[in-house]
């Protein structure tokens, strides 16, 4: 989508650009002394005139200031120039800039092309200035050539579907989907876990600030199920997804729950009478038991049971339908299939959290085989007031009062030997808040802390951890831990102290591991449907680092919570509030215009070989069965040109970066 | 199955008890050992601290030889396990390769896998094949299953179980009517050749293996490494001194207890040459 084209057409459109003979402008930048401090732009001003064709030569202090872009306009007009080179910055700063300015003089934006001579020239090449001039002119020279051949293009354009998907209902869907729905525009919100609410319900209390996490959430949680621009659909996934922006078409999976919602009073007697007792609880993290109907927690939304097939015991031995004689509503159904909703969207918002790091990696700890060894959601829960203890901290193997109790930071973050070289973020300041609250909880306890370095960059964190410290007193060893083992029914933490330089043997209690943050198992599954980037580690790649932190590469996709990196609860609700105004940025337009820069096919040549179907990234190439060559979705191509460099023969090229462009690009240059 | 033996310098010497079981166990599971002939020490403990390229050409020049009688080439020594496996690794590189083809003249890089005992016991044969021809069982003796250091670790090169958590051991046993306990000093350092020079940390390291594998209720250790062997077993009497205790801790090679279990005599298994002997123990359970 570009916006170049959404500018008023001036009355000076007729000027005859198709017209052979070229009059080309080059604006030469100086960038301040980016530029000018190493090239001569004087020198390649003057070198530039003398071309044939090059009807104005011209450099200038700041081209993108609004007096150069004025220049650019009136020289446009005045010598009816029909193709423009700003040699200037990256492209990727200012082409759309310079694109509008040439717009408004009414020449096609797709004649207007950037030397990038500050990137790739004067910033690389500081102590070289004679020959840093001479390479300016080069790449002037190269991109001379592309001006020569560019054709006029005309953006397409396509209706926007005016209502959004959000995938994914822990906090980060959440926030999306309400700011979304409160703007107007309606919402379907995709949970795949029987209620909306994510990790954040399994939370005590939260940092900074220890508000409790079940207070602050559920208000949001009761706002989604009254909101009615909101379409919930829970015990759901994504099973496909097509189209693009403006128009994705998507298939919802609704996973049979064996109960019909819209009877369902959510009274709860199935689950008091199921006579399937001690599963372990999911919500729980397995620290406590749930029965084979069940609704995840009391304040769950919606307040709608699901049966877990694999434990039922009618699904096992065709016998029992306790929880149907005692549904007054007779809202059990044991036959429910799964069902496949299509919807239509505009946009999509992706917000599918993560997963903490299982038993795998760390068998020294013996996570899973000790069990006073617990991850550090299993502690939140023995935190929780509705967890399994009640809120009283009590170790699981035998449910004594733990009086020291060690929690070990960075199991799996920033250790490369496991292939988690990165910082999980958030364990920092969870674990300074568990020892607080373990102190708050357990007044003669002392609780150890092993970490690596302690990082407190947010908000009012720094002071938070400086507290758990000196009022609460968590004694802080920096160092890790090497191995875990039982002994006397206590756990032997043993250690390094690397500040004092001697290793350390503690006998704890119950041992708390903050372990990593990682993408979760499905990611990577998902980001295939939906066509988005992910990282090695399964992360969704955001499509800039800085300037574009919500969005992907594929348009019409944002990204919001931990699925994009591990975050924190703040950091999720901004950048959910983020991936929602730009969700309405895109909604609010009457129509989409698209980039014309595609890949075209010449029929001719094409022998229908399909390598450029493989080389689509985006789904934008397909065999026509009748002819049996290639062709092109427009709407669906990127412009990424993976296609036609995959062309054995040449017969798919992209609008003006055609091979005979390039080529002559390349020979100016040698 | 015909594969290329690499006793290494130990289950010549020290570790004859070793070499002889480990014979006896492969005639009785039809695995054909042949010796590698000419062979040398394969480096371990000095030739990787002393010089990088002598401790991957050592490894290489013996491959070499091993070459001429199998494929694959077995090792019972888990120093030699681990050097042998560095020596693949590191052969990945291109720079090193040539190098080290240079300094031992070779045309090519032999293709020779090496592989421990273990793990073609495990992978080739199958435990269960190994029950099959299971004559005596072991009668529920208590077994700890010491792994040490080099035998799994560390995971990229030694790739054969898991290096926190190994079970090949505690599997095998079970297998053989053995009871392995359950104990977390399993593979920690038994402090290897600073037996000669540091002996003081080898006796304090091999106490606490001792004392952890006794308190979790063994009778006996197994282990699969000479060097563990000598340091666990030869150290008793210095341990029992220094830390006041009275350890009588026989330490078998698996290969003895699997061999007694596929009905192989004592004396062919090398028994009889343990400086703390399992005949107690193993009369006491009705072990023949």
């Amino acid at each position: 989508m570009l916006v170049v084209d959404q500018l008023p057409k001036t009355e000076l459109q007729e000027i005859p650009f198709k017209t052979k003979i070229p009059r080309i402008g080059v604006f030469i930048c100086h960038c301040g002394i980016n530029i000018a401090g190493v090239v001569d732009v004087e020198k390649v001003a003057s070198e530039f005139a003398k071309i044939p064709g090059v009807v104005h030569s011209i450099d200038y202090k700041y081209m993108c200031s609004n007096p150069g872009q004025e220049l650019i306009t009136t020289t446009i007009k005045e010598k009816k120039l029909n193709g423009v080179i700003v040699a200037a910055c990256s492209p990727r700063m200012h082409e759309t800039t310079f694109r509008n300015a040439a717009l408004k003089a009414g020449l096609n934006p797709y004649r207007v092309e950037i030397a990038n001579i500050r990137e790739q020239c004067s910033w690389v090449h500081q102590n070289e200035k004679e020959k840093a001039t001479e390479k300016a002119i080069q790449i002037i020279y190269s991109i001379l050539e592309k001006v020569r051949e560019d054709q006029t293009l005309e953006a397409s354009h396509s209706d926007v579907e005016k209502k959004a998907l959000v995938i994914g209902a822990g906090i980060a869907g959440i926030q999306a989907a309400l700011d979304i729905a409160q703007a107007g525009y309606p919402v379907i919100l995709v949970e795949k876990e029987s209620c909306i609410g994510g990790h954040m319900t399994k939370l005590a209390e939260t940092f900074p600030t220890l508000d409790c996490a079940a207070c602050i959430l559920t208000p949001r949680t009761v706002e989604v199920s009254q909101t009615p621009k909101i379409k919930l659909y829970t015990y759901s996934e994504i099973e496909e997804i097509s189209g693009l922006v403006g128009d994705f078409r998507v298939k919802i999976r609704r996973k049979a729950r064996s109960v019909i919602e819209e009877r369902c009073t959510g009274c709860g007697i199935c689950q008091e009478k199921c006579p399937k007792k001690n599963i372990p609880s999911e919500h729980e993290e397995g620290m406590g038991t749930r029965k084979a109907i069940y609704i995840s927690f009391p304040q769950a939304v919606p307040n709608i049971p699901v049966i877990d097939r694999e434990s039922c015991i009618f699904y096992k031995t065709g016998k029992c339908k306790v929880c149907q004689k005692f549904c007054e509503p007779e809202a059990i159904d044991f036959e429910q299939q799964d069902e496949i909703i299509e919807e239509k969207v505009g946009a999509i918002v992706v917000a599918t959290g993560f997963k903490q790091l299982g038993k795998d990696l760390y068998g020294e700890y013996g996570y899973g085989k000790y069990k006073d060894v617990i991850n550090s959601i299993q502690f939140e829960r023995l935190q929780s007031a509705s967890g399994p203890t009640l809120g009283e901290i009590r170790r699981p193997s035998d449910g004594k009062i733990p009086k020291i109790v060690v929690f070990i930071q960075c199991v799996g973050s920033r250790d490369r030997s496991k292939g988690i070289p990165y910082c999980s973020s958030i364990c920092c300041m969870y674990t300074a808040k568990h020892s607080m609250l373990y102190k708050h909880k357990v007044h003669d306890g002392q609780a150890y802390v092993f970490y690596i370095d302690v990082r407190a960059a947010g908000k009012g964190y720094e002071e938070f951890w400086a507290r758990a410290v000196e009022e609460e007193g968590a004694i802080y060893l920096r160092g890790r831990v090497s191995r875990l083992f039982e002994k006397d029914g206590k756990i032997v933490v043993r250690g390094s102290d690397t500040l004092s330089g001697t290793q350390i043997e503690i006998e704890a209690d119950m041992v708390v591991l903050a372990s990593a943050i990682c993408a979760h198992p499905s990611a990577i599954e998902l980001a295939k449907k939906l066509r988005i980037p992910y990282d090695q580690y399964g992360f969704f790649t955001e499509a800039h680092p800085k300037l574009r932190p919500v969005e992907t590469t594929t348009m019409g996709l944002f990204l919001a919570g931990a699925c994009q990196a591990p975050k924190d609860i703040p950091t999720t609700v901004a950048q959910a509030s983020a991936a929602a105004s730009k969700v309405l940025g895109l909604l609010s337009q009457e129509k989409l215009s698209h980039d014309p820069i595609t890949a075209v096919i010449d029929d001719e040549i094409c022998s229908g070989c399909g390598l450029c179907v493989e080389a689509c990234f985006y789904g934008a190439r397909e065999i026509d069965g009748i002819k049996q060559i290639s062709t092109v979705k427009e709407v669906l191509c990127e412009g990424c040109g993976a296609c036609t460099v995959a062309c054995p023969n040449g017969a798919t090229q992209l609008k003006n970066f055609t091979k005979e462009q390039i080529l002559s690009m390349v020979d100016v240059m040698l | 199955m015909k594969y290329a033996y690499f006793p290494g310098c130990s289950l010549h010497s020290t570790a004859l008890d070793y070499d002889e079981s480990a014979r006896a166990v492969a005639k009785a599971l039809d695995v054909e050992l042949v010796e590698v002939p000419d062979w040398t020490c394969c480096g371990a403990s000095p030739a990787h601290v002393t010089n990088t390229f002598l401790s991957l050409s050592l490894p290489l020049k013996n491959l070499q030889s091993a070459e001429k009688i199998s494929r694959q080439m077995v090792v019972f020594c888990a120093a030699c396990y681990s050097r042998f496996k560095f020596a693949e690794k590191s052969l990945a590189e291109n720079q090193i390769k040539e190098k080290i083809k240079k300094i031992i003249n070779l045309e090519d890089i032999p293709e020779v896998k090496t592989r421990h005992f273990l793990d073609i016991l495990i992978n080739e044969i199958g435990l269960e094949n190994v029950q099959n021809r299971k004559k005596q069982d072991l009668k529920g003796i208590k077994v700890a299953c010491y792994y040490g250091c080099l035998l799994i670790r560390p995971p990229k090169v030694a790739e054969f179980d898991d290096p926190e958590q190994p079970s090949c051991l505690d599997n095998l046993v079970e297998i053989l009517g053995a009871v392995p306990v359950s104990w977390p000093y399993k593979n920690e350092c038994c402090g290897a050749s600073l037996s000669l020079s540091r002996t003081d940390i080898v006796l304090k390291l091999t106490n606490d293996i001792l004392q952890d594998a006794s308190e979790a209720g063994a009778e006996c250790l197994v282990v699969a490494c000479p060097l563990c062997q000598a340091n666990l077993e030869l150290r008793q009497k210095d341990i029992n001194k220094k830390y006041r205790k009275d350890f009588s801790l026989p330490v078998f090679y698996f290969t003895q207890l699997l061999g007694l279990a596929l009905g192989i005599d004592k004396k062919s298994l090398g028994l009889h040459r343990a400086m703390v002997s399992g005949d107690f123990l193993l009369k006491e359970k009705g072990i023949a």
